[in-house]
């Protein structure tokens, strides 16, 4: 075998983030390689980088020992690179073959259908990628989508195919036949990168997996030496343990309970499936999994965002499952939403606005409809103060804010109300030391006030040291609820990975 | 006041350099720019008549701009001010004709309320829902809902049920005690510029210092960040349109008792047009509303003044109407000027 | 009401009618399809009708003026494109400030070069064509020979835009552009540019449709002659779901609905109802009453490439 693919110390500055830092790669000839990493580790950024879509600060890349310096993605295309978004590159509306052909049409000005279907045929069968070229994109399955994506690439002599993140939205049974395409591309000779996070697929199909974390390749593994608990290992990492100062755990009663409760995504698949837990008032509840287990549509469902299909959600007794969200803030559920300048504030509203973007009908803010602004600044500079919103003009609108101070933005409005119920989802992305200190800080005393909290963080680190107690999600189910004392960083890695039902379906 | 600054400059420089181009096409016509604008300047604030004109023109153009600003405010389009403008004044005539008897602190009120009623259904019922829960585009049918209004004065008017007996296609004289009186005769001011300036400092109290406001203008910037803060984005669609109707339904009325006192079928106002453009260059803030109709007010009133003094087509104030808002609206062009500017200064400097 | 439909004069008029509207709705067919809204085309069309007179007065040929209508349109379409597709302004309210522009810079133009009299009565005319053996047909040759030879231009346009949009490769891609202009450009496709040529055609369309307006129908222009053709033609596009053949069937509908209500010029209730009907039908289908009308995914929406 021979390197096909070799990246040298790739680099990418945007502004505020090292999006690629230093990164290796090399990819064989006919090699499944995986690229395993978080949200945020720098996978889809190297990609883009390999495509043509962003040029790299500095750095290398070679395709077969010729050095590549593409000014577009038409250039990867031509030089044999193939990729597969993990947000389908397609037009619904037209058909498979132009769908297919565009951009790349053969021959000449009219659209020439029949040599257009004719060639697809023919590559679908070279490939064994069965598919009808006059259907309608839009008419097909998620997984026969992504069979026209990747008959894209191989309709321009593909030698290289990058599949990002591609089971993301495909139902078990569609992995499995895509697993299959997989290894038969690889047996004529295709090489694939594979990107994932999931642990057991990459264990499942890959030839190498290399591991990226924070922007950097940590490390390149021959799949079949390693196991998932290593590979969950470097995936989190072991640097920076932040240890928190935590009082002793006095859990009280019981704020919420929720019990099988199962929710739907947009394409009506199953994203919960049939939950529980129960989080008490003084605790920290901390739910670890790998991104895109369930997590945002289990919340969703928790805040009243996502109908839910079937289940119970018991907020201190009473039945909240069918009340509007902003009954549920009223009966004193705060929430930190995960993409804060989408979700938790409105960036052209002042900090002053923003502090009050839950309460502003509150008899404290508003008499009659009128919304009392001297109240409301006092309220700002107060929090202003107390959180240390930086400046500390709070008229100034909130996008003028740093990202650490637009999160404290909505640390104040929403641990400032003193809920008894706190959804923190991610509350500490993409924070510096300093701040993410000053959250766990705030999380810590709001426990200790005896408010129930619910933390969702893909990092390992801060689930450990701040639960009391932590679930573990995979693939939409709890797979354990562990002691937060006891736990281990492997047990939960493995949990993560989802090794537990294994094992459990084969005692059954 | 450096925010005020701030927040004006961009079109006032918009304004400038439409003028700058203006008076461009002006010299290439044979004209000169100075005595134009200038006579354009006296025609719309010369004497206490121009200017009690000007400010007549100004009110329909407030009212209005209010209502299109509203709807901006809430991230939404309102093209078809201009239609729910006639459906005001259609349902303010009819009101204003057809009431007999009735004391003037009733007959106006009850007209003026009617017409807001009407402008707002017209503006928010149909298009509010059909964007909220079609999500057909606003632009579209606002528009669409527009020529029908028009259409529907036109039947009304031509031998239809609100015509005057004759052959005029107009309708009938509103009784006197439904007339808005005039503050300074023998020109076109009424008390409606009292509503209007009412109506601009209401807007802004509603935008800026109540939660509906506040609700209306959250949804107008984040819909997924006003969702997650519990609030109902399809209810405020509709009532950002329906209050958009509201004003311009509004405007149309106090024109017909202030102003005109009949509708005439040839009564093509444009002030739903115009008013938009009021609304874009004053950044949506109801004040800034007040100042911006004031310009176009004036360019409307100077110009007849100029064509008659300095002999230029009065529709030379279109032109820079036109040039006002596409710089307003393409404002990197002013952008691109800017840096053009300072390299020409290095040059300059460097040479 | 049988007399009326029964006058060959009725459809020759919804021929003339439809003609203004078809072509701009064509032009907006092309606009949109490649995801840029183009309301300018009403300032289009009437800057298209003036200098469609100015230049036929100028050369004597109306031939050289549909040229230069054509030419003056197509620059004005192209600084739309600039500011909408380049700087990504808000397309609606830019195609706003060039019809004020438009209706604006025409009626100063008029004044100032033909003074207040109007424009020339000699400005000459662009022929009508009578078909051979067609026009010896009863009825029928009343209708479809001796019409401008824009309204055989325009059903030309029509097969041809057809073809092109949907049997071309280019019109594939331009059809991708407004549907998902990311996915376009990783398949290597020059987004910015096939905006353009949307907006270019569009522009062109609309100069053809403005020129019928002053030379074709008529030989003289007048303030605001285009009155908001641009906009039906809009709804004629939307209601035609975005192509040729469906646009020129609201353009008929449409014309018919103009060329009744002066036929029905003296029972003036039904006249301005007809009128009413195409704009109602317009937000019915947008609505979804009777078969949803879909706009282009990414009509409207600026982009911006990724590098």
């Amino acid at each position: 075998m021979s390197a096909l693919l070799e990246v040298k110390n790739i680099t990418k500055i945007f502004p505020k983030v090292r999006a690629n830092d230093g990164v290796n790669l090399t990819v064989e000839e006919g090699e499944i390689h995986a690229i395993l990493g978080e949200n945020g580790a720098g996978k889809s950024t190297l990609m883009n980088i390999i495509y043509g879509l962003y040029k790299p600060d500095s750095g290398e890349l070679k395709l077969s020992g010729e050095t590549l310096n593409l000014s577009g993605p038409h250039e990867a295309i031509e030089k044999g690179i193939g990729m597969v978004h993990q947000h389908f590159m397609l037009i619904p509306v037209l058909t498979v073959a132009e769908n297919i052909v565009l951009g790349a049409e053969p021959g000449g000005i009219p659209y020439n259908k029949k040599k257009a279907n004719e060639l697809i045929r023919e590559i679908s069968k070279n490939y064994h990628l069965e598919i009808d070229p006059d259907a309608k994109v839009k008419d097909l399955s998620v997984g026969l989508q992504q069979r026209v994506e990747i008959l894209k690439a191989f309709y321009r002599h593909a030698k290289l195919l990058i599949l990002d993140e591609p089971t993301a939205m495909l139902t078990p049974q569609e992995t499995e036949e895509l697993f299959g395409i997989m290894r038969r591309l690889k047996e004529q000779g295709i090489s694939i990168i594979f990107i994932s996070h999931k642990l057991d697929e990459v264990k499942e199909i890959s030839d190498k997996v290399t591991v990226m974390r924070r922007g950097k390749t940590v490390g390149t593994l021959n799949t079949k030496d390693t196991n998932e608990q290593e590979l969950a290992n470097l995936m989190v990492g072991r640097e920076v343990v932040l240890r928190v100062e935590k009082s002793e755990y006095k859990p009280g009663d019981v704020v919420l309970s929720v019990k099988d409760l199962t929710v739907l995504d947009e394409q009506n698949i199953e994203k919960v499936k049939n939950v529980s837990f129960e989080i008490r008032s003084g605790e920290i509840f901390g739910l670890a999994g790998i991104d895109g287990n369930g997590q945002t549509e289990l919340i969703e469902a928790l805040m009243g965002l996502r109908q839910i299909k079937s289940g119970i959600i018991k907020y201190q007794n009473s039945d909240i499952e069918k009340l509007p969200t902003r009954e549920r803030y009223k009966l004193g559920i705060s929430y930190i939403p995960q993409d804060r300048q989408q979700e938790g504030l409105i960036m052209k509203f002042s900090v002053a606005d923003n502090l009050i973007l839950k309460e502003y009908k509150d008899i404290r803010y508003s008499k009659n409809g009128v919304i009392q602004y001297k109240k409301v600044f006092e309220n700002a500079s107060k929090k202003v103060e107390e959180y240390d919103i930086r400046p500390t003009d709070y008229t100034l609108l909130a996008g003028n804010l740093s990202g650490g101070n637009q999160q404290k933005i909505i640390l104040a409005r929403e641990v400032g109300s003193n809920p008894k119920l706190l959804i923190a989802v991610q509350p500490t992305r993409g924070m510096d030391v300093g701040a993410i200190e000053y959250i766990h800080k705030k999380l810590l005393e709001l426990r200790d006030g005896g408010s129930a909290i619910l933390l969702v963080s893909l990092e390992l680190e801060e689930i450990m040291s701040l639960s009391d107690r932590i679930g573990v999600i995979h693939n939409g189910v709890i797979m354990d609820i562990l002691d937060g004392k006891s736990a281990t960083r492997e047990k939960i890695g493995l949990l993560m990975a989802g090794s537990q039902i294994d094992a459990k379906e084969v005692e059954v | 006041m450096s925010k005020v600054l701030k927040s004006i400059y961009m079109p006032i420089l918009a304004v400038v350099i439409a003028i700058i181009i203006g008076s461009i096409i002006m010299l290439a016509t044979g004209f000169n720019p100075v005595a134009a604008y200038s006579s354009l300047f006296i025609g719309a604030f010369g004497t206490l008549p121009n200017i009690a004109n000007t400010l007549a023109n100004a009110v329909p153009l407030i009212i209005t701009g209010l209502g299109v600003a509203i709807a901006f405010n809430a991230g939404l389009f309102n093209i078809g001010a201009e239609g729910q403008y006639w459906i005001g004044a259609i349902v303010g005539t009819w009101i204003g004709y057809s009431f007999k008897g009735l004391p003037w602190y009733i007959h106006i009120p009850l007209a003026l309320v009617a017409a807001m009623i009407a402008g707002g259904l017209w503006g928010g019922i149909i298009p509010g829902f059909a964007k909220a829960y079609t999500g057909a585009h606003e632009v579209i049918t606002t528009m669409m809902m527009s020529y029908v209004a028009i259409y529907f004065s036109h039947y009304l008017l031509e031998f239809g049920p609100m015509m005057e007996k004759g052959s005029v296609p107009q309708s009938p004289l509103i009784r006197d005690s439904a007339v808005i009186p005039t503050i300074v005769p023998n020109t076109q001011l009424s008390y409606g510029i009292v509503i209007a300036l009412v109506a601009a400092l209401f807007v802004y109290w509603l935008m800026y210092k109540t939660v509906w406001g506040y609700e209306m203008r959250a949804v107008g910037f984040n819909q997924r960040a006003s969702k997650y803060a519990g609030m109902n984005v399809p209810f405020n669609i509709v009532l950002s349109l329906s209050l958009s109707g509201i004003f311009a339904g509004l405007a149309g009325a106090v024109q017909i008792l202030g102003v005109q006192h009949r509708l005439y079928d040839s009564f093509t106002s444009g002030y739903g047009y115009t008013a938009i453009v009021v609304a874009l260059l004053a950044k949506n803030n109801p004040i800034g509303v007040v100042f911006s109709a004031l310009l176009f007010a004036a360019l409307g009133t100077g110009s007849q003044y100029m064509q008659l003094n300095a002999q230029v087509p009065g529709q030379l104030t279109d032109v820079i109407t036109g040039l006002i808002i596409f710089f307003v609206a393409a404002d990197k062009i002013i952008e691109l000027f800017k840096t053009m500017f300072k390299k020409q200064k290095k040059e300059e400097l460097a040479s | 009401m049988k007399e009326i439909l029964l006058n060959p004069q009725l459809w020759s008029a919804t021929l003339a009618m439809a003609t203004p509207l078809a072509l701009p709705a064509l032009g907006g067919t092309f606009s949109e399809r490649s995801g840029v809204v183009n309301i300018a085309m009403e300032g289009i069309m009437l800057i298209a009708a003036f200098f469609a007179v100015l230049f036929a007065h100028l050369t004597g040929s109306a031939w050289l003026g549909l040229l230069g209508a054509v030419i003056v349109g197509m620059i004005v379409a192209v600084i739309f494109a600039w500011a909408a597709v380049t700087l990504t302004a808000d397309q609606v309210i830019l195609g706003m400030a060039i019809n004020i522009f438009a209706s604006g810079f025409t009626a100063y133009l008029l004044n100032t070069i033909f003074g207040f009299s109007g424009t020339p009565t000699d400005t000459p005319m662009l022929p009508n064509i009578d078909i051979p053996i067609i026009k010896n047909i009863p009825f029928v040759g009343q209708i479809l020979s001796g019409n401008s030879v824009i309204v055989y231009l325009m059903i030309i346009l029509i097969f041809a835009s057809d073809y092109f949009l949907f049997h071309t490769n280019l019109g594939l891609r331009i059809r991708a552009v407004g549907e998902n202009p990311e996915a376009a450009e990783t398949a290597g496709i020059n987004v910015i540019k096939l905006r353009y040529l949307g907006v270019a055609l569009s522009g062109l369309f609309s100069a053809i449709g403005g020129a019928y307006l002053s030379i074709g129908l008529l030989n003289s222009f007048s303030t605001d002659m285009s009155s908001g053709r641009g906009y039906i033609a809009l709804a004629a596009m939307i209601f035609g779901k975005w192509t040729p053949f469906g646009s020129f069937g609201a353009a008929l509908l449409f014309g018919f609905a103009t060329a009744l209500s002066m036929q029905l010029q003296n029972s003036a209730l039904s006249k301005n109802i007809i009128m009413m009907l195409p704009y109602i039908l317009t937000v019915l289908a947008l609505v979804g009453v009777g078969g949803k009308s879909v706009s282009p995914a990414a009509d409207g929406v600026p982009y911006t490439p990724k590098k």
